[in-house]
């Protein structure tokens, strides 16, 4: 975009228009620092945990927070705490087995097609346009009906749903990139269309991917946590974020809304803080690319 | 397109039911062994031998004349149990649709101009609702606006149009919540973006009052990127609301498709993930009519980035 003088004058004159420089920094750091809470919770969360998450106890149910249990008991009379830091693993699992899923194929379809071009280009693209019109929950309840409900259906049929997004962005970077000259010049020096793609074009678009599935992270999760709330994600009694709202609902009514929120609040900070990750991401991508 | 789109999702729902396990008879006949005389009748009445395209054929025609077949569970017309359901639906999403579009271009619009408190305010208030999802602001409404408050019913449909509405409060803002901040965030962005743009800015030169400057110059140009998102986030509402329904009880036609999909009543899946399919791309193609409404540009077919 072209600037002159003229613009930077009236800019002092009519300060709405001036684009405040956002402070990038730390929000993204406190992100960062979010996200590497929950994937360790992910991974040590059941070395973490005080207490055994499936441990039902009815004469404890909606007992509040006391007596070494920070958060107190659910609706069976289990240990809050314990079946939040228990549950991180599968609530993170499924949205990280989704993006990796999508990601790849779409990586796939988009370089192909990008790099192809004319009918296969075409074939890809309107194979693509007709996946648009399933959404991603819809396609997961499907899935269920058909296979049973359980985490791996659901996390296939949305890979599915999400990988035309992924696909469709990166098609477009990909069609930039492979005008540029140096493939032009590693085509004539006999390089091959694969070492091509896979050593050059896929790493100079990688910030992009990053970015990407960044922010597809948080989509998956709040998709897949509501399936489980649905039902038909993952079954209950395994303690899961989307599951622990589900069976803590009756609570919000009888008054010990704690378990319930505390589960909600979980999911929403780490969609919180992929979102606002992969925002400054793909900033830094777009920019990148200058 | 529209009907490409259509006609393959069509086949997927129904390829993806017809691959599903179990057996069709034993489903009709609710696990009981049947004589083969009645096994006969029932494989001619439903033509269980005739082959898959066939099958295919037959279930794609009935549906086009209303005939979505039977419920298992409910031994009803699956048309008869969609259609008692589907204003539920219909209004949960048009009453969101409607807070987005008000609210969500509103607050965009205040952010967009108005840098500093209000700028502010806004840009943080909407990273954190954009991340909160539709059943959890579902049980934070319920606890504080019908708990605690006792302003709204926590549960079911209600009845008469006011009464509707009051019930359908708070499950529409639970899934509004979340585009709305999208929708405004977007519309900030494409605000800001339009307002440095050298034609505004020669305008502003030229001593064009600010509100003409705004309507004429910052929104028509903006309106682009708002139709876009709107039209997304609108659209993915329809299979959202299979969430709001369930949390808030609601008698709408996603929550039936859960409940449905739990007892493998797959007429009544197949049915509704047809009527699903077919209003999100309706209202994709709603959308894509409205750019060319919105920008003369687009019907010409050189789309300007």
């Amino acid at each position: 975009m072209s600037t002159g003088v003229p613009v930077a004058v009236l800019e002092t004159e009519r300060p709405w228009m001036l684009t405040s420089v956002q402070s990038t920094g730390l929000a993204g750091i406190a992100s960062a620092a979010v996200i590497a809470a929950a994937a360790l919770v992910a991974v040590f969360g059941p070395l973490l945990a005080p207490y055994n998450p499936d441990l039902p106890n009815l004469s404890l149910a909606w007992i509040g927070p006391g007596g070494g249990h920070l958060l107190g008991f659910d609706v069976q009379g289990r240990d809050v705490l314990s079946r939040l830091l228990v549950g991180a693993r599968t609530s993170m699992l499924g949205p990280f087995v989704v993006v990796i899923v999508s990601v790849v194929t779409g990586v796939g379809f988009a370089v192909v097609a990008a790099w192809r071009r004319g009918a296969v280009d075409a074939v890809i693209s309107s194979g693509l346009d007709i996946l648009f019109a399933f959404p991603g929950i819809l396609l997961a309840v499907l899935a269920t009906a058909i296979f049973g409900a359980g985490l791996p259906a659901a996390a296939i049929a949305l890979s599915i749903a999400y990988m035309p997004y992924i696909a469709r962005v990166l098609r477009g970077a990909a069609l930039r990139e492979r005008s540029q000259p140096y493939v032009a010049a590693l085509e004539v020096q006999g390089a091959s269309a694969t070492s091509i793609c896979l050593r050059h074009l896929v790493p100079n678009i990688l910030p992009l991917i990053v970015a990407q599935a960044t922010i597809l992270f948080g989509y998956a999760m709040v998709d897949l946590a509501a399936i489980s709330f649905l039902g038909l994600g993952v079954q209950p009694p395994k303690p899961d974020w989307g599951v622990m709202i589900s069976e803590n609902q009756t609570g919000i009514v009888q008054g010990y809304p704690l378990p319930a929120l505390a589960a909600g609040l979980c999911i929403v900070a780490v969609v919180i803080a992929f979102n606002v990750l992969g925002e400054r991401l793909f900033e830094r991508a777009q920019a990148g690319r200058g | 397109m529209l009907l490409v789109s259509l006609l393959v999702a069509s086949f997927v729902i129904f390829a993806a039911t017809y691959l599903a396990p179990g057996n069709p008879i034993a489903a009709l006949s609710g696990g009981r062994s049947l004589p083969p005389s009645s096994v006969h009748v029932l494989e001619q009445r439903y033509h269980l031998n005739a082959p898959f395209f066939a099958q295919y054929w037959y279930w794609l025609s009935n549906a086009l004349h209303g005939n979505l077949g039977i419920s298992i569970t409910l031994r009803e017309n699956v048309s008869t149990l969609i259609a008692s359901r589907v204003w539920t639906t219909g209004g949960l999403v048009l009453y969101a649709a409607l807070l987005i579009l008000v609210f969500g271009i509103s607050m965009g619009l205040a952010a967009g101009l108005r840098p500093g408190l209000v700028d502010t305010s806004t840009v943080v208030l909407t990273a954190i609702s954009a991340a909160i999802p539709a059943f959890v602001a579902a049980i934070v409404l319920i606890l504080v606006f019908a708990v605690k408050l006792g302003w709204f019913p926590a549960i079911g449909n209600g009845t008469g149009l006011l009464d509707n509405i009051r019930h359908l409060t708070l499950p529409a803002l639970a899934l509004a919540v979340s585009s709305l901040a999208i929708v405004a965030r977007v519309t900030r962005a494409a605000v800001r973006e339009e307002g440095e743009r050298e034609h505004v800015q020669t305008a502003v030169s030229r001593g064009i009052p600010a509100r003409q400057l705004i309507r004429r110059h910052v929104l028509r140009n903006a309106a682009i990127p708002i139709t876009t998102i709107a039209g997304i986030t609108i659209a993915s509402l329809i299979a959202v609301a299979a969430v709001v329904e369930t949390a808030f009880s609601l008698n709408g036609l996603g929550a039936y498709l859960v409940q449905s999909a739990q007892s493998k009543d797959l007429a009544v899946v197949q049915g509704i993930s047809l009527l699903l399919v077919t209003a999100f791309v309706v209202v994709n193609l709603l959308v894509d009519v409205l750019y060319a409404v919105l920008d003369p540009r687009v019907s010409l077919g050189s789309r300007a980035t």
